[in-house]
């Protein structure tokens, strides 16, 4: 150990380690929580300079009041179909998350990660941005795959690793590849995707094509260097990418703070690297939206990349493998000042007379339905543990393009050790 | 306070023994600095470090942000303070980011400051496969660091070593990577996955005193003694082995190199000189995996005692699949087999 401190009159050092306000047990009361009016955010010219914007870094942007009212220069004026279709998107993806939960439960597959209370925030980004426009996901938005129609079916077959398995059951569940979708394989390795959306975007400036790119991350992950990476390259290169940041409070067990919350907003790690960047009510869709819409004209129109930190709450456990009471109050979730996303959008639609209680039940039972029929085609395709689905062989696949000799030793070698003992 | 004589014993699993390892040495060493994702005050994802904020305070147990090249980083710059930092990094499968804070600063800091700067950083992190992890919770890259000179690399395969194991790499000088085999976090296993897992509890080596005790760096353990063959293991693929043999009557050796780099060379010559045959296991991808170093100093050291080739057996040369897990564990069947080839050559 370094010996004590040479000047016994200086005030000694001391060592700041983040805590969250609410541990297990305690009350929680977000009063001092400063959400902003809805409607009181200004809407920048898609062509403001950053510097010109910094204050959205540090502001709320909010469409949706209380009562479900829509407010501001914000408001994207969506026709009540569009609102309907983000509905059920939404529950769609709820009830998706609750079917597929109860399944890793049941010992039909090894894991699973929902995004109950995130929904809003892939399902704008899925109608804002244009279908043919690349999407960097994290593990956390499967609302993209299924607002953008990609069969859930497929989706479930990822996840048990059965005979109609996409990716021939190599990936852990959840971890999709859809580039039919635009929707680029999702790694374990965290923000891994940032600078890798930074470069799509690049490639596709560098050869005039009119696709724009977008990331998603958590608000943990932003620590790591592939964002600083990305934030750097996309704004040197004016690069036509959205970068996401769902800042959900929680980062398995880790909150806010220990990346970096206590002293700044996420959006406002933007400022540095010149780079446009707001703040949004993760829980309201059409604030999502507006944002979305805004950062994509602005890419389309080559005035640079633009990051968006929504501010949200991860409502469930981190994963499967976790247990959210061990490290947080259980009252926070219904203490959230921001409210849940789709009870928001329904409020909303019923305030304009384009929807009531009676079609919301009746929606819940179809999307139910639909879930249901869906998962018993997909189990009937095999799960996880019933019996491998896919061919040994494909094992030694698609790692080179051409196999060299060893992995076709390698197979050969698989395969007869199976017929020896008999498997 | 009541002391707790090394005598003391109590059955450990793996998590519980190097929990005690960390809290013995943070008690007798306040240099002791253990951080990462998750690790405070819900004490790591594998539970590993549960308890130990709360007893030392978080000026020596906290979590950081998601960043193991910061973390990694910011460990060489508190042992140029004098702290011994301990971090955890959640899963080998990203340790990644902070290869080259391990390798180009950690690893050489030492040499190319003549000792003037060292880092004795222990980097713990749970590895292997065998829980349907995929490919990102189910790697085994211990062969990238025996790669770099300056860095030690250890595996324990049971309690009682990974304490002692723990203790004795906190206590070294020089970087260590200390990599946990998370398949037998619980209990040890011997490959048999269809099979119902046995505790630690049942287990010798489960065993572990309560208090301070340490495993030497660099000394290999004769798990089983035999003349048939030689097995080279270490982690999870120990208890493979020894199921193995165990099943298939074969009177081989097993020996569990405990530190892969620097090896205990002298217990594997005298071994293979012994029994003349010589298989080495791994989990880990077969091309370039520390398999093929130990073949070769098998060959070097010990070739005209050598009546048989040297097998090794591994993982396949491809990523760790999700599904199709035990296909790709090398498994008792791959292990029966190549330890039949290499008795009947
Ligand atoms: C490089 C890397 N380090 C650590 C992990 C382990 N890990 C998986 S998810 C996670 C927390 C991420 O939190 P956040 O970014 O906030 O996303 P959220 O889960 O809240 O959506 C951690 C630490 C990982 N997957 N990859
Ligand atoms: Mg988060």
């Amino acid at each position: 150990m370094a010996e004590a401190p040479a000047a016994p009159n200086m005030t000694p050092l001391s060592f700041h380690v983040p805590e969250p306000r609410f541990r297990p047990g305690d009350a929680v009361d977000y009063a001092d929580f400063d959400r902003g009016e809805a409607g009181a955010v200004a809407r920048p010219d898609v062509a403001a300079l950053p510097a010109d914007m910094r204050g959205h870094a540090y502001s709320l942007v909010r469409v949706l009041d209380d009562e479900g009212v829509a407010h501001g220069p914000w408001n994207p004026r969506l026709s009540p179909d569009r609102l309907r279709r983000m509905l059920r998107d939404m529950a769609l993806t709820r009830a998706f998350d609750d079917r597929m939960y109860r399944a890793q439960r049941q010992g039909k597959t090894s894991f699973y990660m929902k995004c109950t209370g995130e929904e809003a925030t892939s399902i704008a980004a899925a109608h804002a941005l244009d279908r043919g426009d690349m999407c960097f996901p994290s593990y956390r938005q499967q609302g993209l795959l299924i607002a953008r129609g990609w069969p859930i079916g497929q989706m479930m077959n990822q996840i048990y690793s059965n005979a109609g398995d996409n990716l021939k059951g190599r990936q852990m569940p959840i971890m999709y590849s859809a580039r039919e979708a635009g929707f680029f394989s999702v790694s374990g390795n965290l923000t891994t995707q940032y600078p890798q959306a930074v470069g799509f975007a690049m490639a596709s400036a560098s050869r005039g094509d009119t696709r724009i790119a977008a990331c998603w991350c958590g608000e943990g992950s932003t620590a790591e260097g592939d964002f600083h990476s990305a934030c750097t390259f996309a704004a040197v290169y004016r690069a036509p990418v959205i970068l996401n940041v769902i800042n959900n409070q929680w980062a398995i067990s880790s909150f806010s703070g220990i990346a970096g919350a206590e002293a700044t907003t996420f959006a406002a790690r933007g400022i540095g690297y010149g780079i446009a960047s707001l703040r949004v009510d993760g829980n309201d869709i059409l604030a999502c939206y507006a944002v979305l819409d805004w950062a994509a004209e602005r890419a389309r129109g080559n005035h640079g990349p633009t990051l968006i930190e929504y501010f949200t709450y991860r409502a469930e456990g981190h994963s499967t493998s976790d247990d959210p009471t061990k490290y947080r109050s259980a009252e926070e979730r219904g203490a959230w000042p921001l409210g849940d996303p789709i009870v928001r959008l329904k409020q909303h639609l019923i305030g304009l007379g384009e929807w009531d209680e009676e079609r919301h039940a009746a929606m819940d039972k179809e999307v139910a339905e639909f879930i249901r029929d869906e998962g018993r085609k997909a189990e009937a395709q095999g799960t996880l543990h019933d019996g491998l689905s896919q061919p040994f062989t494909t094992m030694f696949e698609d790692v080179f393009e051409e196999q060299p000799w060893h992995l076709k030793e390698q197979s050969a070698q698989m395969q007869a050790e199976r017929k020896a003992a008999g498997i | 306070m009541s002391s707790s004589p090394a005598t003391e014993t109590r059955s450990m699993n793996m998590i519980q023994a190097i929990n005690s390892a960390l809290d013995v040495c943070m008690d007798r060493d306040p240099a002791i600095t253990v951080m990462g994702e998750d690790v405070g005050y819900f004490g790591g994802v594998f539970k590993a470090t549960e308890g130990l904020q709360k007893k030392y305070g978080k000026g020596r147990v906290f979590d950081t942000p998601i960043n193991e090249g910061g973390i990694i980083g910011v460990a060489v710059g508190m042992s140029a303070y004098g702290l011994r930092p301990v971090p955890e990094i959640q899963f080998a499968d990203y340790i990644y980011p902070g290869l080259d804070q391990l390798v180009s600063e950690a690893a050489r800091l030492r040499y190319r400051s003549a000792g003037e700067f060292t880092a004795p950083i222990t980097v713990r992190s749970p590895f292997g496969g065998g829980i349907f992890g995929g490919q990102t919770h189910s790697q085994s890259p211990e062969a990238l660091f025996t790669h770099v000179a300056g860095i030690k690399t250890v595996i324990p395969s049971n309690p009682y070593d990974a304490k002692g194991l723990l203790v004795a790499a906190i206590e070294d000088n020089d970087p260590v990577i200390f990599f946990e085999p998370k398949r037998i976090y619980n209990g040890p296993f011997d490959g048999h996955y269809d099979r119902p897992v046995t505790p630690w509890a049942k287990h010798p080596q489960s065993q572990v005193p309560e208090g301070y005790y340490r495993i030497p760096l660099s000394q290999a353990a004769v798990v089983r003694e035999g003349e048939a063959a030689t097995m080279l293991a270490y982690g999870t693929m120990v208890h493979v082995a020894l199921g193995v043999i165990e099943a298939s009557g074969i009177d081989a050796e097993v020996i569990d190199l405990r530190t892969l780099w620097p090896v205990d060379i002298e217990t594997i010559e005298a071994s293979v000189k012994k029994t003349g045959r010589c298989i080495v296991v791994h989990e880990a991808t077969r091309t370039g995996g520390f398999g093929a170093e130990l073949s070769a100093l098998v060959q070097e050291r010990c070739f005209y005692h050598l009546e048989a080739p040297i097998e090794r057996v591994t993982g396949w040369d491809t990523p760790y699949p999700h599904s199709l897990e035990w296909a790709y564990f090398p498994g008792p069947v791959r292990l029966t087999q190549a330890l039949k080839r290499v008795i009947e050559a």
